[in-house]
C-alpha cells in the first residue's frame, strides 16, 4: 500500500486533475481498512442473521428455508417469555439505581478540592475489572464458607445465619445488582461528571447571589443543564441492561432454577444448548429491532 | 469535613472487594501455583490473551490512523455512508451479531481463531477508535503535512513520519480502550473460541468454576480474579488521564 500511495502522488505532479484524481483514490486507499472491517464484520453479519433466522440452521449440516417458523417459535417459548420479564424488572431496578448513585457519587466528587482524584479513582476502579473477573470474585466473596461478608454481618449482629446470596431468586437479583453497581456506578459518575463540569460556574454564582438554597440549585439549574448526559447515562444503562448476559452466567448461572435468565442468555442456550442457530438467529432479530426502536425512541424523548 | 467521612466510607466500600481478592488469593501463595496447572496451563491463556489483546489494539491502532487521516483530510466519493456505517456499529446490540458472526468467521476459515477474535475486537472498537482519530487529525494544523509535502514526501510518508506523532494522545486512549475491552471481554471469545487450548484467560477462568466437580477451590479462584484484572488496574492508573479524555469526547460504548 506504501508503493500505491507515494506513485499515485508523485504522478500528482503533472496535471490538476490527475492530482484531483489521485487525491481521491488516496482518500479510499486510507479508508480502505476501514471499509473491508465495516463491510466483512458488520455489514454482512447483519444481513446474515436476518437470512439465518428465515432457515432452519443446525450448528451442523445444511440449512434449510423454513420462514417463518423460527418467529412463530418464539411465542411458544416459555423461557424467552420469563427471560423477557425478567430482564425488564432488572433493567427497571438496575437503572433506577445506577442513576441515582451515580449521581449522588457525581455530585460529591463534582469540585477540585484537595484528595479529590483519589476518590474519583477509587469509584471507577472496580469499572476496570472485567465482567468475568468481578462475577467471580463476587462468587467468592458471598459464598457462605469461604466469603468474608457473612462472617462480618453475623459479627456485627445484623443476621445470625449465612445468607443465601444466590440460593434464592430474589437474592440472586439482589446480589447481582449490587454487583453492577459496584462495577458500574463509577463508569457512570464518569459520564456524569462530564455533563457537571459543562455547566458554567456563573449559573451557579447568579442563582446563589438571587438566594437560592441548595435544593433549589440542584432541582432548577444542576438537573435541567445535566439532562443532556443523564439521557446518555440512561440510554447506556438500559441498552446494556437488556443485553445483560456476563454477570448472569459467569455469577448465578441462569440460576436458582431459571429464575435469573435474561434474553441473551436464552439467545446463547438456543444456540450452543439446542444446536439452533436459526432460531437464535430470529430471537436476535427480534431484539436488535426492539433495541435500535427503543434507542431511536428515547433519544427522541430526552434530548 | 463530612463530606470526606461520606467520601472515605464509599472508598472503602468499593475498594473492599478488590483488596479481599488480592488477600483471598495470597492466604496460601500456593494458590497461584495450582492456578497455574489447571487446564492446559495458566500460560496457555494467559499467551492466548496477550495475543488477542496485542493484536485487538495493533489492528485497531491501524485501522483507525489510516481510516481517520483519510477522513480528516481527503474528499472521495461514498465517504459519509462508510463514516455512518461504521457508526452504526454503535447501534446494534453487540450481542445480536455474534451468532451469526460464529457462522461467517466459519465460512472464512476464522473459527476458533485468535486471529477471528482479534478481528471482531477490532470490528467493535472501530466506531470509537475512527471517532477520535478523524478528530485528532482534524486539530493537527494542515501547515505541518503541507511543510512535509513540499519538501517532496508523499502523504504516507508525511502520514507516517510526521502526523503520527501529533496525534501520539489519542492513540495512547485508543489503544487503552482497546486493551481494555479485549483483555476483559467474555462473551465474544465465549462463543467464537470452542477449543480449550484457544480460550482467553476470561473464558478459562470461568470454566474453572463451571467444570468443576465437587468443591470449588475458592482461594485459587481469587488468584485467576487477580491474574485477570492486575493489569488492567495498574494500566488504567498509569494512564486514566487518557482514559477520562476518551470520555470527554463523548463517544463510548456501555
Amino acid at each position: 500500500m506504501t508503493l500505491t500511495v507515494t506513485r499515485s502522488r508523485r504522478a500528482a505532479h503533472s496535471a490538476p486533475s490527475a492530482r484531483w484524481r489521485s487525491r481521491k483514490v488516496q482518500g479510499w486507499l486510507y479508508a480502505a481498512p476501514t471499509a473491508v472491517i465495516v463491510g466483512v464484520l458488520f455489514i454482512a453479519p447483519l444481513v446474515l442473521v436476518v437470512w439465518m433466522s428465515l432457515n432452519r440452521w443446525p450448528l451442523l449440516g445444511p440449512a434449510t428455508f423454513n420462514a417463518p417458523a423460527n418467529y412463530v417459535k418464539i411465542a411458544d417459548n416459555p423461557l424467552f417469555v420469563d427471560a423477557v420479564l425478567f430482564t425488564l424488572k432488572y433493567t427497571a431496578i438496575t437503572t433506577v439505581l445506577l442513576s441515582g448513585v451515580a449521581l449522588g457519587l457525581a455530585l460529591l466528587v463534582q469540585e477540585r478540592r484537595p484528595g479529590i482524584a483519589f476518590f474519583r479513582t477509587a469509584f471507577f476502579l472496580p469499572g476496570a475489572v472485567g465482567f468475568a473477573a468481578a462475577g467471580l470474585l463476587f462468587y467468592g466473596m458471598l459464598n457462605n464458607d469461604f466469603g468474608p461478608i457473612d462472617p462480618m454481618l453475623q459479627s456485627l449482629g445484623i443476621t445470625s445465619e449465612p445468607i443465601k446470596w444466590i440460593g434464592t431468586p430474589n437474592m440472586a437479583l439482589f446480589s447481582t445488582i449490587t454487583l453492577v453497581l459496584w462495577r458500574f456506578a463509577g463508569f457512570n459518575m464518569l459520564i456524569l461528571l462530564t455533563g457537571l463540569q459543562a455547566i458554567p460556574t456563573e449559573v451557579y454564582e447568579a442563582a446563589r447571589s438571587d438566594g437560592a438554597n441548595r435544593w433549589q440549585i440542584f432541582t432548577r439549574i444542576t438537573l435541567p443543564l445535566l439532562r443532556p448526559t443523564l439521557a446518555l447515562m440512561l440510554i447506556l444503562s438500559v441498552t446494556g441492561s437488556l443485553l445483560a448476559f456476563d454477570q448472569f452466567f459467569v455469577f448465578t448461572n441462569g440460576g436458582p432454577d431459571n429464575s435469573t435468565v435474561s434474553m441473551v442468555m436464552v439467545v446463547y442456550r438456543d444456540a450452543f444448548f439446542r444446536f439452533d442457530l436459526g432460531g437464535a438467529a430470529a430471537l436476535s432479530v427480534v431484539l436488535l429491532v426492539a433495541l435500535v426502536g427503543l434507542n431511536t425512541l428515547m433519544m427522541r424523548r430526552l434530548r | 469535613m463530612s463530606r470526606y467521612l461520606t467520601l472515605s466510607a464509599l472508598a472503602v466500600l468499593f475498594l473492599f472487594p478488590l483488596v479481599w481478592s488480592g488477600y483471598a488469593s495470597l492466604e496460601e501463595p500456593s494458590n497461584y501455583l495450582e492456578m497455574a496447572r489447571f487446564g492446559e496451563g495458566i500460560d496457555t491463556y494467559a499467551v492466548n490473551s496477550v495475543l488477542v489483546s496485542a493484536m485487538t489494539v495493533g489492528g485497531t491502532l491501524i485501522v483507525s490512523a489510516l481510516g481517520g487521516y483519510g477522513f480528516a483530510r481527503f474528499d472521495f466519493p461514498g465517504k459519509n455512508v462508510l463514516f455512518l456505517a461504521t457508526l452504526a456499529i454503535l447501534m446494534v446490540p453487540y450481542a445480536t451479531i455474534l451468532i451469526p458472526l460464529y457462522v461467517l468467521l466459519g465460512y472464512l476459515g476464522l473459527q476458533n481463531s485468535l486471529v477471528g477474535l482479534s478481528l471482531v475486537f477490532v470490528m467493535f472498537q472501530l466506531p470509537f477508535a475512527l471517532f477520535m482519530m478523524r478528530n485528532a487529525f482534524e486539530a493537527v494544523p494542515r501547515e505541518l503535512e503541507e511543510a512535509a509535502l513540499v519538501d517532496g514526501c508523499g502523504t504516507f510518508r508525511a502520514f507516517s513520519r510526521i502526523l503520527l506523532h501529533a496525534v501520539r494522545p489519542a492513540l495512547i486512549t485508543v489503544g487503552l480502550f482497546a486493551f481494555l475491552a479485549s483483555w476483559n471481554d467474555f462473551f465474544a471469545p465465549l462463543i467464537l473460541l470452542n477449543d480449550g487450548s484457544s480460550f482467553t484467560l476470561p473464558v478459562a477462568v470461568v470454566s474453572m468454576t463451571q467444570h468443576t466437580f465437587g468443591a470449588i477451590d475458592y482461594g485459587m479462584l481469587q488468584a485467576g480474579v487477580m491474574v485477570m484484572a492486575l493489569p488492567c488496574l495498574i494500566l488504567f492508573i498509569v494512564l486514566q488521564r487518557h482514559y477520562v479524555r476518551g470520555f470527554m469526547s463523548g463517544a463510548l460504548r456501555g
